[in-house]
């Protein structure tokens, strides 16, 4: 194996890890997250349009987490500057 | 497909800069903008009941109140700046719908470019409210030690603005892409409309915390 090979390889398999773990953790958070959320809502039904806002902004937030995890395998993927163009 | 993922295709040059298409589409947000912002300021004065008038007032308000609730008390100032970051991204957003175009906030020259604008606007702001030394203070305020995280800290809040604006509506256009090679067209409708639906989300989102950062400097010492 060449070069090259090993570090096609190596992308491609820390692609698959980082989007799999980063997924993971953003579907803990956010799970975790939506339970409060419908919690509160429970408990105060006057108080759901706020607090459906602060859930709908909570939730983006921690899904930024997985969309970095995206960024970083892409790079990875299509931008990988270890690779050399045209081997 | 490199290109085409994190930036744009070069479509022209203006002597030594290029012209992508991100930078075309961006001028129609602009335009597009500036053309209903003329339309409703025209509204506001001269037929001050109407359906426009009252649509700008609801705008305004939003749009202050957004400030207002992130950054404590809102300058004009602030609640302007933060007004240009919403109903850019937002209608970035809308474009980036319309057939053969991509939203101008998929290219990471771009969002960088409005998190720079975050980055420049906290300390002009800061040194604005405070003075120069009010504001070069807070970064020692709990211990001098502390000083190169808090830099640290507003170095890489800045790269999380841009890379998640970046990464949530490339990773919009992506899906639909990939859905439409796999399965065929018509197919990643529903998806197109959670684009949009965060895409809208991600601005006010945007707009929130580039409130909240420069709230923060503006409030620098002004709470124990």
């Amino acid at each position: 194996m060449s070069d090259q090979t090993v570090i096609a390889v190596a992308s491609i398999l820390g692609a698959a890890i980082v989007m799999g773990l980063g997924a993971l953790g953003a579907a803990l958070g956010e799970s975790r997250l939506g339970a409060a959320g419908m919690d509160a809502i429970a408990r105060q039904p006057d108080a759901s349009a706020g607090l459906t806002r602060n859930l709908l902004v909570g939730l983006a937030m921690i899904e930024s987490t997985a969309i970095f995890a995206l960024v970083i395998a892409l790079v990875l993927l299509f931008a990988n500057p270890f690779v050399v163009a045209g081997s | 497909m490199t290109t085409d993922l994190f930036g744009s295709p070069v479509v022209a040059w203006l002597g030594p800069v290029p012209v992508t298409t991100a930078m075309l589409t961006s001028l129609l947000v602009t335009g597009t903008l500036l053309g209903v912002a003329a339309l409703l300021g025209r509204a506001v004065t001269e037929d001050p009941d109407g359906t426009g008038a009252a649509a700008a007032r609801g705008l305004v308000r939003f749009v202050d109140g957004v400030a207002t609730d992130a950054a404590g008390h809102a300058t004009p100032t602030l609640g302007t700046f933060a007004g240009t970051l919403l109903l850019f991204i937002a209608t970035s957003a809308v474009v980036g719908q319309l057939p053969g175009l991509r939203a101008p906030t998929a290219d990471l020259a771009v969002t960088a470019a409005l998190a720079l604008l975050v980055f420049l606007a906290v300390p002009v702001a800061g040194i604005r409210a405070r003075g120069v030394r009010g504001y070069l203070g807070h970064y020692a305020e709990t211990s001098v030690f502390l000083a190169p995280i808090e830099v640290i800290s507003e170095l890489s809040r800045t790269v999380a603005l841009a890379l998640r604006l970046f990464g949530n509506m490339m990773s919009g256009h992506l899906v639909v892409a990939l859905l439409v090679a796999l399965v065929g067209p018509l197919v990643p409708i529903p998806l197109m409309a959670l684009d949009l639906a965060i895409g809208l989300l991600q601005a006010y989102i945007f707009t929130l915390l580039a409130c909240v950062y420069v709230g923060a400097a503006i409030r620098v010492g002004a709470q124990p």
